[in-house]
């Protein structure tokens, strides 16, 4: 079996066991690249059908097109959606980049507080999201099912042991999990399976005529495209063969202070 | 400006080597990187990613930087310690992988903590590998971690070992004390069964033999740990084992039903006659079923998979599919080698959750054999019935219900397990080869273990103690429809799947309860009325009921719902077309009704009321009796009236 069978194989596994085991399931869909193939891997592991919800936490600051990209893939696959905002931050207009919050307090409150407001509402009690290990290093140290408790923490330094994948599947009341069925993909391994599988992504990700392509997409105040000639998948995945820049270096909250980023996921940020 | 360790792991995927094959058709190596706290995992990691060309540009002289301006020493440790905790403490807390090539392969590195407090993370991340590298620090030596370690590799089922001597430098690159480290350590890993395919002397902060021979070390003529590592093998699936198909989910999305899972050992293919655990039901696989993958009548160990069968027959979570010749053992209790992580030990005398593949049962210690220090070997002298935190044990475990299972060493997913204690995995454990025999045909020998309550006892402790709930299966229809055939078929299932189930009969009650009543309208009604309240005292008992009466009169039916629980009446239409029955007439009635022989007859001389909303309805003319008894157990498992136990 070659690798990426083995990694779509395990994948597969993973949102089956999620599924069964969780009443209220749902998966998160920022529209990029990962929740894309997160996406595909449903259908694979459910012959064709996604059979929960699909949430998007939308800051009302994604680049247009993601957008429309989001709800032409809904209506073409027949997708449930469930978006959640932050309505009364986004009133208040206490946002990045007006100057009344930082990047990262903006983040916190449209994205990991929306994100809050959905479970809550919705009851979800397990929540397929697509981050991958190689992609920062306190997602390195996620499991596949990663419990967060009611306030949405990450306890990082007491995760429980996770072997021969018999994974977390009990918890407490108002805890919820997080199901991580990409984590041991790598970047490479996204655009490789894109291109096997023939997967549609969002054109953004493709090179422009001023020579730019985003390689990691997020909200328009703070995130940034790169240098790159790459105009298809095939290109993309030749660039990253050589690359020696970090996927996410185009993603400006990250950069805010040294552990911005672990703070925000030790809150539940994604 | 603080040091931007956030970064510290990014990676990047370029190939070191000239030449090296392209990605795609590149092989994969898991690899887990032990040893005891402080014996240089994470500086050993730090330096091979520099070494293998596998740091972002600028990474390097980023830390290195920072580090001058910290007025510290650079460490290559801090490449891996990414949470805020690890730096100001300078330990790794958990896991982390990350990747990286050589020439031949790349490699997925995990690189696990050695302090006790974290071995939990520890076994994740080695349970996880297909190789490991052990480190020991030459100037500390043999350690309680470097033990324990070995011990629990070997556990894990690790086969492929190397053992790196590190920190030589501190050693003044000494033959005699790496040849004196290797002597012990080769010594004591040979009494646990572990035997390394090769002791290398290295210097990780400095890099010596980690990529390239070391100067320092002319003695040394092995390899450099690149070279051992490429020399490990990916290990391969089992996919000439016996099948074990354990099923993960049955999904029914259309009319077909599809029972996913993953091919844990051997192969499947269309026409094979499987065996299912533990209701030894036998049917054929007619599809697999993939989605937007060439299509194939065949799957093996690994892949992820759909079947459907031709014979429809109730399977659910957790039966696992075998070849009907070379099917698992299938047993309530079982020998094991455990090892235990939870902050409550494990104990005689209290239950737990085992957890084998998709299999969920409960279970408790039969007895123990011995408990060991995994770090020292010694047996643990006290004997209270306990296997307490980080100690590994040899026991017999009991399960409430059979279990399907393999000793480890023959099928490897089919043979080990963890233990969940509340809501935690607290242990995984192993099965140890025994005399275990093998399974017998007659799958209806369990007792059916049923409690009589005399008060104080309610509802929700019955349904604790049997594992389902109490419910009433009310099957009605004409005579002949096929409910009595069903309703013991049905018992039959239920029975099998260790629930407690019950059929009250219309023609056996008549004989006792109900010998005063006639068939009139009235009496009719009457007969379901006391039938009504027997079923509602078994469900209360905590029993599965079926009924198998025509209850030809919809409001009859409807009081019997009223008196009972929500939820806990499940009227079950057994439809069958009047010519159908008539052809069928087991009982010969029809015909003396046709013949005036019988006065009212529903169907030819009485009314037969259909139900507007049954829960279920079956067409016998068209559905097998397995079908119907399908249909009916995947209602009672959907509403959870069996989700307790799984099977």
């Amino acid at each position: 079996m070659d690798y990426l069978s083995k990694l779509e194989n395990q994948s597969i596994y993973i949102m089956r066991e999620a599924f069964n085991k969780f009443e209220n399931l749902a998966m998160l869909w920022s529209i990029g690249k990962d929740s894309t193939v997160l996406l595909w891997l449903a259908r694979k592991a459910f012959l064709g059908h996604v059979p929960f919800p699909l949430v998007h936490v939308d800051t009302t600051y994604k680049i247009a097109s993601m957008i429309e990209y989001r709800d032409r893939l809904v209506n073409d696959w027949k997708l449930q959606l469930v978006v959640g905002k932050n309505e009364p931050v986004l009133k208040s207009g206490v946002t990045y980049p007006n100057g009344k919050a930082t990047r990262v307090e903006c983040c916190g409150t449209l994205k990991k507080d929306a994100l809050k407001q959905v479970l809550d509402k919705h009851h979800f009690t397990g929540v397929i999201v697509g981050v991958r290990r190689d992609e920062e290093p306190t997602r390195a140290k996620e499991r596949y099912f990663s419990p967060r408790d009611k306030n949405m923490e990450w306890n990082v330094e007491d995760q429980p042991p996770e072997l021969w994948d018999q994974f977390k599947t009990d918890y407490e009341k108002g805890a919820h999990i997080r199901i991580h069925p990409l984590l041991h993909w790598t970047e490479l391994n996204v655009w490789e399976y894109i291109e096997r599988e023939s997967i549609p992504v969002i054109p953004l990700y493709f090179a422009n005529e001023r020579g730019e392509r985003y390689r990691s997409l997020g909200c328009a105040p703070c995130t940034f495209p790169i240098k790159s000639n790459a105009r298809t998948v095939r290109e993309i995945i030749e660039e990253l063969r050589h690359t020696k820049t970090s996927e996410r270096s185009g993603r400006a909250q990250d950069k805010e202070s040294e552990d911005a980023f672990e703070k925000l996921r030790r809150d539940g940020y994604m | 400006m603080p040091l931007k360790n956030y970064d510290a792991m990014d990676t990047c995927n370029s190939t070191a080597a000239p030449g090296a094959t392209p990605e795609a058709s590149r092989e994969q190596l898991k690899i887990v990187i032990v040893g005891h706290v402080d014996h240089g995992k994470s500086t050993f990691v730090g330096r091979l990613f520099h070494d293998t060309g596998a740091l972002p540009e600028g990474k390097l002289e980023q830390l290195q930087k920072a580090a001058e301006r910290r007025g510290v020493p650079f460490e290559w440790a801090n490449l891996m310690d990414a949470l805020q905790s690890e730096r100001d403490q300078n330990i790794t807390i958990d896991t982390a992988q990350i990747w990286f090539n050589t020439a031949r392969r790349q490699y997925v590195i995990i690189d696990a903590p050695g302090h006790k407090e974290f071995l939990k993370n520890m076994v994740t991340g080695a349970a996880n590998a297909e190789a490991a590298l052990l480190l020991i620090d030459a100037h500390e030596g043999v350690q309680e971690n470097s033990r324990r370690h070995g011990y629990l590799l070997h556990l894990l089922g690790i086969r492929q070992v190397a053992v790196l001597v590190n920190k030589m430098d501190l050693a003044n690159y000494d033959q005699a004390r790496f040849k004196q480290i290797e002597t012990e350590y080769r010594a004591w890993l040979k009494t646990i069964g572990l035997e390394p395919k090769v002791f290398i002397p290295i210097a990780a902060k400095h890099g010596d033999n980690v990529a390239a021979l070391s100067a320092a070390m002319p003695w040394w003529s092995g390899p450099t740990v690149l070279q051992a590592l490429d020399e490990f093998r990916v290990t391969d699936l089992p996919t000439h084992q016996p099948l074990r198909f354990p099923i993960q989910d049955v999904y029914r999305f259309d009319e077909r039903r599809i029972l996913a899972g993953r091919v844990e050992a051997g192969g499947i293919k269309v026409g094979d006659k499987l065996v299912f655990s533990p209701t030894n039901k036998i049917s054929t696989v007619k599809t697999i079923e993939r989605w937007n993958a060439p299509s194939s009548e065949s799957a093996s160990a690994g892949e992820s998979i759909g079947i459907t069968l031709t014979e429809q027959i109730f399977v659910a979570r957790g039966a696992v599919a075998a070849i009907e010749t070379d099917p698992p053992y299938e047993l309530s209790s079982f020998k094991a080698r455990l090892f235990w992580l939870g902050r409550q030990p494990f104990a005689l005398g209290k239950t737990y959750k085992l957890k084998l593949a998709t299999q969920e049962v409960e279970c408790s210690i039969e007895s123990i054999q011995k408990v060991i220090d995994a770090s020292s070997l010694q047996t643990v002298t006290r004997d209270d019935g306990t296997v307490a935190r980080h100690e590994v044990a040899e026991l017999t475990l009991h399960t409430k219900k059979p279990i399907a299972f393999d000793v480890h060493n023959e099928i490897a997913a089919t043979g080990r397990f963890v233990i969940v204690d509340g809501f935690d995995v607290s242990g995984g454990g192993i099965i140890a080869a025994d005399n275990y025999p093998r399974r017998t045909h007659d799958a209806n020998t369990k007792s059916l273990n049923i409690y009589w309550s005399r008060g104080k006892i309610n509802a929700t402790q019955r349904e604790a103690r049997n594992g389902h709930l109490g419910c009433v299966v009310w099957l009605t229809g004409l005579s002949g429809s096929g409910k009595s055939t069903i309703a013991t078929e049905l018992e039959r299932e239920i029975f099998s799947l260790g629930q407690h189930v019950y059929v009250l009969d219309g023609d056996n009650i008549r004989h006792g309860l109900c010998k005063d009543l006639g068939f009139s309208p009235k009496d009719r009604t009457e007969n379901i009325r006391r039938v009504g309240e027997v079923s509602k005292l078994f469900a209360d008992a905590g029993v599965i009921c079926i009924t198998a009466f025509i209850s030809p009169y919809r409001e009859d039916r409807a009081l019997v719902r009223e008196i009972m629980a929500k939820g806990r009446f499940i009227e079950v239409y057994v439809n069958a077309p009047l010519e159908v029955c008539e052809q069928r007439d087991p009982k010969g009635l029809y015909a003396k009704a046709r013949a005036k022989e019988i006065k009212e007859f529903t169907g030819i001389t009485a009314p037969y009321e259909h139900p507007l909303k049954p829960e279920i309805e079956l067409h016998t003319e068209r559905q097998t009796v397995a079908e119907s008894v399908a249909e009916i157990l995947d209602y009672l498992q959907v509403q959870s009236f069996g989700s307790e136990i799984s099977i």
